[in-house]
């Protein structure tokens, strides 16, 4: 029985920038930071009430994961914004896209009540979009 | 966006949080930023608990307290820290970090210390290993040693 999920990926143009957007904006916790040897990094960040969920932040680089053509082609996808990776959750949406506003974090849909929740969509520096949804109390 | 009732409500909270994470090191009187808000300070408390779940004197403590856990895992002396996070003497800093993190000061930075040596040493050992395969990283730690 699967009980649990504990690590997902989410691919990334700079790691180093998506470093900044997921702390300093989103308000994420570095999880592990290893460097792998020459341009390669382990960096995973979870968000701050979820310490056990490790988001990888992968770099889309030419090698093992990518040949050159697809690390071209998977670096177009999510500049395209064609990726839509997960739904987070905040205790109050209106403030919370608020804050993300304030801090230059880019919305594709400003928060709306829709019949499955009131849900706000934005982008992360990369180009990959998440859901925003408010707890249901 | 649709139109929510007070919406400028939330904007004067968010300003107010916003203050306290960048000036979180500073001698912050709540008083200031309820009038920096425009707010009395008790209506002030009570909206900004309702939106973050804590008063903002409990958030700035939460805040300094993370900023702090960040400093001491990059080896800063505690006492160096202590003040750099906004706290006006180590026993007060230490104890209440003791009480929210669950260990002194010194006993965190010493366990990160120890951590960090060995993501150093064994990274394989963070990683899930269909990730470190799909990387190329299988024997990273061999050749580390």
């Amino acid at each position: 029985m699967i009980t649990k999920l504990n690590h997902v990926s989410v691919f990334v143009l700079d790691q180093d920038s998506a470093h900044d957007f997921y702390i300093n904006k989103l308000g994420f916790k570095v999880h592990t930071d290893a460097p792998m040897g020459p341009g390669m990094r382990w960096l995973t960040v979870c968000p701050p009430e979820q310490p056990d969920l490790e988001i990888s932040l992968m770099a889309i680089n030419e090698g093992m994961m990518f040949s050159k053509e697809s690390a071209k082609q998977m670096r177009e996808l999510v500049s395209k914004g064609t990726f839509g990776f997960g739904v987070f959750e905040c205790n109050d949406l209106l403030a919370t896209y608020e804050e993300l506003k304030a801090k230059g974090v880019e919305f594709t849909k400003a928060p709306k009540k829709e019949f499955y929740g009131f849900e706000a969509l934005f982008k992360d520096d990369s180009g990959n979009w998440f859901s925003l949804g408010e707890k249901k109390s | 966006m649709e139109q929510y009732p007070k919406i400028y409500l939330y904007r004067r909270i968010v300003q107010a949080k916003l203050f306290i994470d960048e000036q979180f090191a500073d001698n912050i009187d709540l008083n200031n930023i309820a009038n920096e808000a425009y707010f009395s300070k008790f209506h002030f408390i009570r909206l900004f608990k309702k939106i973050y779940n804590k008063t903002p004197h409990q958030y700035l403590t939460g805040v300094r307290i993370e900023k702090a856990k960040i400093f001491l895992k990059e080896d800063i002396a505690i006492a160096d820290v202590c003040y750099s996070v906004g706290f006006g003497s180590i026993p007060s800093f230490t104890g209440l970090f003791k009480r929210i993190v669950g260990l002194t000061p010194s006993a965190y930075q010493q366990e990160q210390a120890k951590l960090k040596a060995d993501i150093a040493l064994q990274p394989l050992k963070y990683i899930p290993n269909c990730f470190a395969e799909n990387n190329g990283w299988t024997d990273l730690s061999l050749k580390l040693q």
